[in-house]
């Protein structure tokens, strides 16, 4: 509940700010100013905690573990990934990713071992964002969320449905327990993007802008599942020398 | 007779034979004799960013059209950068993407690459070859799309989009403020210095 108030303050807190923020010439992002002091609070944060624990874990387990513990939480999302399979009409892919979930949670004990997607039902990806935009609805201004990183106006409020029908959430009363199963799945998660990191480090001129747009890039191209129209080339109109 | 021709052509794919190759043939061979170099070399393995930058440099430079990389990245800038310019901004940029991925192949490890069939007519210049990448110990496949345009020297590959990202727009609206703020010598000084950082200095960093 917390996490929802602090999402929603943060929404909040960049929209109002934003009337006030200059933009920095994209105009996915009026909100540049905002986002770019989250990002950089952000990436303290993550240096300090996140990194430092993901690498841990990741020296720690060995591999199978983190992938059974990978598995594990992935099987609990695919429940809510078939019901926005339905929401969004694709009642093929809903069936298949139901099917995994029986699948997994019984011959891949509790979802430690995927063995659907080597019997040939692929996990997809979904949620409840990727479900409004198949809707039609535009992402709407980039935010950085503190803590949780890039999105949009539309995806942050898809975000609170997620959060709400993340099965790790109604899992257990207890609290305590709870949290480490979310502490758990956040560092499970950022171990697994740890040479992701990197390569940004090594990609990137301007770390925030690069990111920002990439993401952008990915969010579309899940919203299109993979297939989304062709954007306008602006140089391509020029022959080539 | 025939066997053997094609066990040549399988192992050793010079650029002659590369021109005459069909797109998805081609970003196959790339692939494959990339992973088998990188399988065979302890070097990289172990780190060494350096040859995996000599690995990329002679197998998959060659296949790939950096003009035309930096042309869509600079976009509408393009137009106003004189003829050295543009050929420093391609060959800064060539650099940077060089530099970036040979950085990520010291982290390789075995992937389990599918190819969708190819969906083009023979008439077309313009085709994107769609792959599905397993790493080990993922369940979710990342999807690798290349661009390729059909030029006089056979399929030169423009554009890798992984999950939808590509690899050349993403550098757009940094490239369009660089140029804004200062000048397109602007940019070229902000490539250059990006890529005279010492190669993997950030990976051992936090």
């Amino acid at each position: 509940m917390v996490e929802v108030k602090r999402l929603c303050a943060a929404l909040l807190l960049a929209g109002s700010l934003g009337g006030c923020a200059t933009s920095g010439g994209n105009p996915a992002d009026p909100l540049e100013r905002v986002n770019r002091a989250v990002y950089a609070f952000n990436d303290v944060a993550d240096k300090a905690v996140m990194t430092p624990v993901a690498k841990g874990y990741r020296a720690v387990l060995p591999g199978f573990v983190r992938t059974g513990i990978s598995n594990f939480f992935s099987n609990l999302e695919d429940v809510w990934i078939s019901v926005n399979d339905v929401l969004q009409g694709k009642f093929q892919q809903a069936s298949e990713d139901a099917t995994r979930v029986i699948f997994n949670s019984t011959f891949g004990i509790a979802g430690l071992f995927d063995f659907a997607s080597d019997a040939g039902l692929p996990k997809h990806n979904e949620d409840f964002g990727q479900t409004l935009g198949r809707w039609g609805i535009e992402s709407g201004p980039y935010v950085v969320v503190p803590f949780i990183g890039p999105s949009t106006f539309r995806d942050g409020f898809g975000l609170l449905f997620d959060y709400k029908a993340d099965l790790v959430y109604w899992a257990t009363e207890s609290v305590p327990v709870r949290n480490s199963l979310y502490a758990t799945r956040a560092t499970s998660n950022r171990a697994k993007l740890l040479d992701a990191t990197s390569l940004i480090e090594q990609a990137a001129l301007d770390k925030y802008a690069f990111t920002r747009d990439a993401w952008l890039q990915r969010r579309r191209n899940l919203v299109y599942d993979g297939n989304p129209p062709r954007e306008r080339d602006e140089s391509d109109d020029e022959p080539t020398k | 007779m025939k066997i053997a021709l094609c066990f040549l052509f399988a192992v050793l794919p010079s650029l002659a034979q590369a021109q005459s190759m069909a797109p998805d043939v081609l970003v196959r061979t790339i692939t494959d004799e990339v992973t088998a170099a990188l399988k065979k070399d302890k070097d990289i393995q172990a780190g060494d960013a350096k040859k995996a930058a000599d690995l990329i440099e002679t197998k998959i430079v060659p296949h790939f059209d950096f003009t035309r990389m930096a042309r869509i990245a600079v976009a509408r800038n393009w137009r106003s950068a004189t003829p050295e310019q543009q050929k420093e901004l391609a060959s800064e940029f060539k650099t940077l993407l060089v530099r970036t991925y040979s950085s990520a192949l010291v982290n390789y490890k075995e992937h389990q690459i599918d190819y969708k069939p190819l969906r083009a007519k023979p008439e077309d210049s313009e085709v994107t070859v769609k792959s599905d990448v397993k790493p080990s110990g993922s369940t979710q496949p990342v999807t690798i799309d290349y661009e390729l345009e059909k030029t006089d020297n056979g399929w030169k590959i423009y554009d890798v989009k992984v999950d939808g990202v590509s690899l050349v727009t993403t550098y757009r609206d940094t490239f369009a403020t660089e140029v804004r703020e200062h000048g397109i010598d602007g940019l070229i000084k902000s490539l250059a210095a990006k890529n005279r950082e010492p190669l993997g200095s950030r990976a051992g960093k936090s």
